[in-house]
């Protein structure tokens, strides 16, 4: 992948795969942003309406700022990047060194079964970009 | 680096303000945001203290309409200015397509703007990007302060000072008044479109 362009046809993929491992299972929104705060895609249930572009440049200023603190630290890098509320939890992980998937979803989803999703959606969307 | 939605037909940009701290950068984007509300959709996100002083950044995007087909968003963001903020200073530059440099006309000022172009040279370095190369403009913030008696510097004084090796485009500003405010918005946008063209299409 030539990153900076997406074509259309990666990106209905990845919307496809966001679609069937993440929006399928009950999350209410996924984005996949790069570390700049663009906005490569954005995915949601349907009734959720959040300001994603905000969104996205908080969360990459979020991701640095914790990426950061643990180099200070000595730790590569913190494996896990979940943020609890009430009613909405957000999860970051990790596509590559220049994305980051970051999901919200409600309360009658499991982290445990949300980050097995996760795992699944990015190993076929690392398979996506490899396979070129 | 910018990023190009080849479906929905978006081009992103990102630009930052950068500069001493109580430049006006943020007083740039408030301005902004007062004056040209119906291109921008959203609030100004702004991290700061209680004091008021930015502490990571604000952020404020922009619709430009359309251009050749495609949707431009310009994302507006500056940097928190006080030295000690260098870490997340370096942070909001990751990935810069544009960058306006506000300096702080005051006379008092001058080595502070200086010591801020060098860092900002600096941090670039360590993306593996040149203040050579990436479009940039200069504002001389403040000069509404002319006639309130206090010591502000000449233009060709700031122009030696800060630009006499870079030679990129400038205006005399005033956040405060807005003057010149939006032409230095133009300026860096049709800057910063030009090169994002070029790398990308
Ligand atoms: N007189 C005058 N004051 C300004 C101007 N721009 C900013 N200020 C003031 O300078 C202070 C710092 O401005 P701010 O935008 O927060 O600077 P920043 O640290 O660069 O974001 C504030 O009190 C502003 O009201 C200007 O053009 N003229
Ligand atoms: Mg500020």
């Amino acid at each position: 992948m030539n990153y900076g362009v997406v074509s259309q046809e990666q990106l209905e993929k990845i919307d496809e795969i966001l679609s069937e491992q993440l929006i399928k299972i009950g999350v209410d929104c996924v984005i996949i942003i790069d570390m700049a705060g663009n906005i490569i895609t954005a995915k949601d249930n349907g009734a959720s309406r959040y300001d994603v572009y905000s969104f996205a440049a908080l969360a990459a200023g979020n991701f640095a700022t914790v990426d950061a603190m643990a180099k200070l630290v000595g730790e590569q890098e913190f494996s896990l990047l979940f943020h609890k509320g009430t009613d909405c939890n957000i999860h970051f992980s990790k596509v590559d060194d220049e994305l980051l998937l970051i999901t919200m979803f409600g309360k009658h989803i499991s982290l445990g079964f949300l980050r097995l999703n996760v795992v699944k959606a990015l190993e076929q969307i690392r398979k996506l970009w490899t396979g070129k | 680096m910018s990023f190009i939605n080849l479906r929905e037909k978006i081009v992103q940009v990102k630009v930052v303000y950068y500069g001493p701290g109580r430049g006006g950068k943020t007083s740039n984007l408030e301005y902004i945001n007062r004056k040209f509300s119906k291109q921008i959709q959203s609030e100004m996100v702004s991290l700061k203290t209680h004091g008021d002083r930015t502490l990571f950044f604000d952020f404020l995007p922009f619709d430009m309409g359309k251009i050749k087909g495609y949707e431009l968003k310009i994302q507006l963001y500056t940097v928190p200015g006080q030295v000690k903020y260098n870490a997340t200073r370096k942070l909001v530059l990751k990935g810069v397509d544009g960058i306006v440099f506000v300096a702080d006309a005051q006379e008092a000022m001058r080595e502070k703007n200086i010591r801020s172009l060098n860092q900002l040279h600096e941090n670039l370095k360590e993306y593996k990007e040149s203040i050579f190369k990436i479009p940039l403009v200069m504002q001389y913030n403040k000069v509404d302060l002319r006639d309130q008696g206090i010591p502000i510097l000449p233009t060709s004084v700031l122009e030696q000072d800060l630009n006499s090796k870079l030679k990129v485009p400038y205006f005399e500003a005033s956040a405060l008044t807005g003057h010149n405010v939006p032409e230095t918005l133009k300026k860096i946008i049709s800057l910063t479109v030009v090169s994002v063209q070029k790398k990308l299409l």
